[in-house]
């Protein structure tokens, strides 16, 4: 690529607009307009000097502000029409097929267009990642493309600029001066005293302050890509789990994505505010509710296998006893386990009655475990009763077989072989809730009696290491946020033209009235020529009035 | 000669952060199913687990032999009818070096006894009671098998109802 060489003798690369050295236009366009541009201070940007290879070609692609705002557009869009019917996480299914029919039973022909396009998984969707990678790319690649021009030529830049460039300043304003060296002097003194730093060079000065805040945007984007590096972080093993896990009291169970540990539940308590407790804070509201929580624990042990160990295996080691509560999650290993959701009251036992039909009377109760029920149960009077077979969830009889549909005992139904001294070879029955089948008439039926019940745990198994991570990009980001927007980058050049008259310009990348109102505060005390604001309609005006008073 | 190494390592530069990118999306995509998930020809996870008379099965017991590892539940009508065909081939095919394994989910030894005397099965059949090892092979549907060969790779995951003729083919393509 050519370099484009200035009237000052610099050599400029290409597509420089305002040279690096003096300031003077380099393009058509910045000589002919009447201000100039100051983004990026005229520097080249990266993308527009080198265009070459399919690589390069690629990098100017994301390099550009306008490719960058659309695909925030695109991801903004994307995310708000994965708004409009809920995400595959909050429907009831579990299969593809059952997902797609349950999109198109609810919103019809858009519900199955949403489930193809893939907008019901869209967090998951390959197309949506892609966007936000392509948008981090994006990010990165405009910040390098412009950071780095912009640092060098902040930091090389001379504080004598050519005449045209001051010109071309939205502050601009020059005039006679009775002792141009004593008002230099006086400006720098004020300068100085306003916290600029001060540059001197053959007869001009550059003050310059909060340069810093010209790096916000930079300091906002790293702490964007750290945190969406920590995003990333969560696919690899070990980072991040998220996992739920139903638990009833007694049971054990091995905890989802935490290999190796076992969780017990003991028991599961809900706690309500009493009348008497409630009076002071809730009365008022208990009378209008009813019912207000007050808690809920869950009450585990936490076992490990012992190194080595394997799945399944009956050896355990006992960990630690807590009592899991809302807020107050069980932690271990970078573990926390949380208190979320509950079931009351599933069966766990029925109790049963074995009677003689024709005199009522009892020959003794027995009660069956319904989730590790036992074969036999011996009763007074040599009577015994054996469980032949048992349905959990009873579903109807098919194929002349009683059906159970899942292994949860919401609806259990037992065939009972009632063994008596009256009847030895036994008699056969099938007893199911509200329903009892014999195959021929019996002399002996079993009656329910009673059951008892037992909660059942909604825990979330949680585990994320990327958290931090997430926080210092978080922070990063805002340091970068207030950095940009509560600092101002203000430069002040003051010069002494060929004819013994005095040139100022100003420019900052924001609050040109703190501006203005410093640069009056300098020329009062150095008796500097009135300057105007070439884009302050309003201030032009002004002046031209006062001229005409 | 400077302006064509600054060229060259531009070029360099850009390609392994563009490369670096687009890896890092490419990886997020692939790495989506959070889970752990077993693959065709990762080492099927050794357990122990004990069967309803109170032996322990562990995987690594069979090794050298191929493993037909079946994960079923009483109550799941498929597993049902593919457990005939399942005893007619594990008949078959025991001398010859394939066995089956069958894990019951969690459910009561008087269900798995009733079910296994109804049957008439006469290979092994141990239950996964804490549900850990459903949790190692992260098993969602029932039934689902596991096709683990003599060193205990596995060769294929089945995650619906088989045929006879499918279950002869797949524990001859496991025979060792």
């Amino acid at each position: 690529m050519s370099k484009i060489k200035c009237q000052c003798g610099h050599d400029n690369p290409f597509g420089t607009v305002l040279c690096e050295r003096c300031g003077r236009p380099q393009t058509e366009e910045a000589k002919e307009s009447k201000l100039v541009d100051m983004r990026y201070e005229g520097a080249a940007r990266r993308s527009q000097t080198y265009k070459r290879s399919i690589i390069d070609k690629i990098w100017n692609f994301f390099s550009s502000v306008k490719i960058g705002i659309s695909i925030i557009v695109a991801v903004l869009a994307t995310a708000a029409i994965g708004t409009i019917f809920p995400q595959k996480l909050y429907v009831a299914a579990s299969t593809e097929a059952e997902y797609a029919a349950y999109y198109e039973r609810l919103y019809g022909l858009a519900g199955t267009i949403y489930y193809k396009l893939g907008f019901h998984d869209m967090y998951n969707s390959w197309w949506f990642i892609t966007l936000v990678g392509m948008l981090g790319t994006s990010i990165i690649i405009a910040s390098v493309d412009r950071v780095i021009p912009l640092y060098k030529s902040l930091k090389k830049q001379r504080t004598k600029r050519h005449p045209s460039f001051m010109k071309k300043q939205r502050i601009y304003g020059e005039g006679l001066s009775e002792d141009p060296e004593a008002a230099l002097i006086k400006a720098e003194e004020k300068l100085k005293e306003l916290r600029y730093n001060v540059k001197i060079e053959d007869g001009a000065i550059l003050a310059e302050k909060n340069r810093f805040s010209r790096w916000g945007p930079y300091v906002n984007h790293l702490g964007l890509i750290i945190f969406l590096f920590g995003i990333l972080l969560r696919g690899i093993p070990g980072f991040y789990v998220d996992e739920t896990m139903w638990i009833r009291e007694g049971e054990t169970r091995s905890i989802p994505g935490a290999e190796g540990y076992y969780l017990e539940s003991k028991e599961f308590i809900m706690e309500n505010y009493t009348k008497e407790e409630a009076d002071e804070v809730f009365g008022d509201a208990l009378e209008r509710v009813g019912m207000i929580a007050k808690n809920y624990q869950t009450d585990v042990a936490l076992f490990q296998t012992p190194e080595g160990g394997l799945p399944g295996s009956d050896q355990m080691d006992f960990v630690k006893d807590y009592s899991i509560i809302v807020n107050k999650p069980l932690k271990f290993d970078g573990f926390n386990v949380f208190q979320m959701d509950f079931r009351l009251d599933e069966l766990k036992s029925m109790t049963f009655q074995l009677t003689e039909k024709a005199t009522e009377s009892s020959l003794g109760e027995f009660t069956v475990d319904l989730t590790n029920p036992g074969r036999e149960y011996e009763l007074d009077n040599g009577a015994r009763v054996i469980l032949s077979d048992y349905y959990p969830d009873y579903d109807g009889v098919k194929d002349g077989e009683p059906v159970s549909k899942s292994p949860i005992p919401n609806n259990p139904a037992f065939i009972f072989k009632m063994v008596t001294p009256a009847k030895p070879e036994g008699e056969m029955s099938f007893v199911a809730i509200k329903q009892t089948l014999e195959t021929e008439v019996n002399d002996y039926k079993v009656k329910f009696i009673s059951a008892e019940t037992r909660d059942i745990s909604g825990l979330t198994v949680r585990k994320d290491k990327t958290l931090y991570l997430l926080l210092l990009g978080g922070i990063i980001f805002m340091i970068g946020v207030s950095q940009g927007a509560y600092w101002n980058h203000r430069r002040i050049w003051i010069q002494k033209g060929s004819n013994g008259e005095l040139l100022i310009a100003g420019h900052t990348n924001k609050n040109w009235f703190s501006l203005k109102k410093e640069l009056d505060q300098v020329k009062d005390v150095a008796n500097l020529p009135s300057y105007e604001d070439r884009q302050d309609k309003e201030s032009i005006l002004q002046d031209k009035e006062v001229d005409k008073v | 000669m400077a302006k064509a190494g600054q060229k060259k390592t531009r070029l360099i530069i850009r390609t392994i952060v563009l490369l670096l990118l687009v890896s890092a999306v490419v990886y997020t995509i692939a790495s989506k199913d959070k889970v752990k998930v077993l693959a065709v020809g990762d080492k099927a996870p050794d357990f122990e687990l004990v069967d309803l008379e109170g032996n322990k099965h562990r995987l690594s017991d069979y090794k050298g032999e191929g493993v037909f590892l079946n994960f079923w539940g009483t109550w799941c009508g498929p597993c049902k009818k593919e457990m005939p065909y399942m005893e007619n081939q594990h008949k078959a095919f025991e001398e010859k070096g394939v066995k089956i394994l069958a894990v019951n989910i969690a459910e009561s030894n008087l269900k798995v006894e009733t079910f296994r005397d109804q049957y008439g099965l006469t290979f092994p059949i141990v239950i996964d009671k804490d549900k850990s090892v459903k949790e190692a092979y992260n098993i969602v549907p029932l039934p689902t098998t596991f096709l683990i060969n003599k060193d205990g790779r596995i060769e294929k995951i089945i995650t619906r109802e088989m045929s006879e003729k499918e279950i002869i083919s797949l524990m001859e393509s496991i025979q060792p």
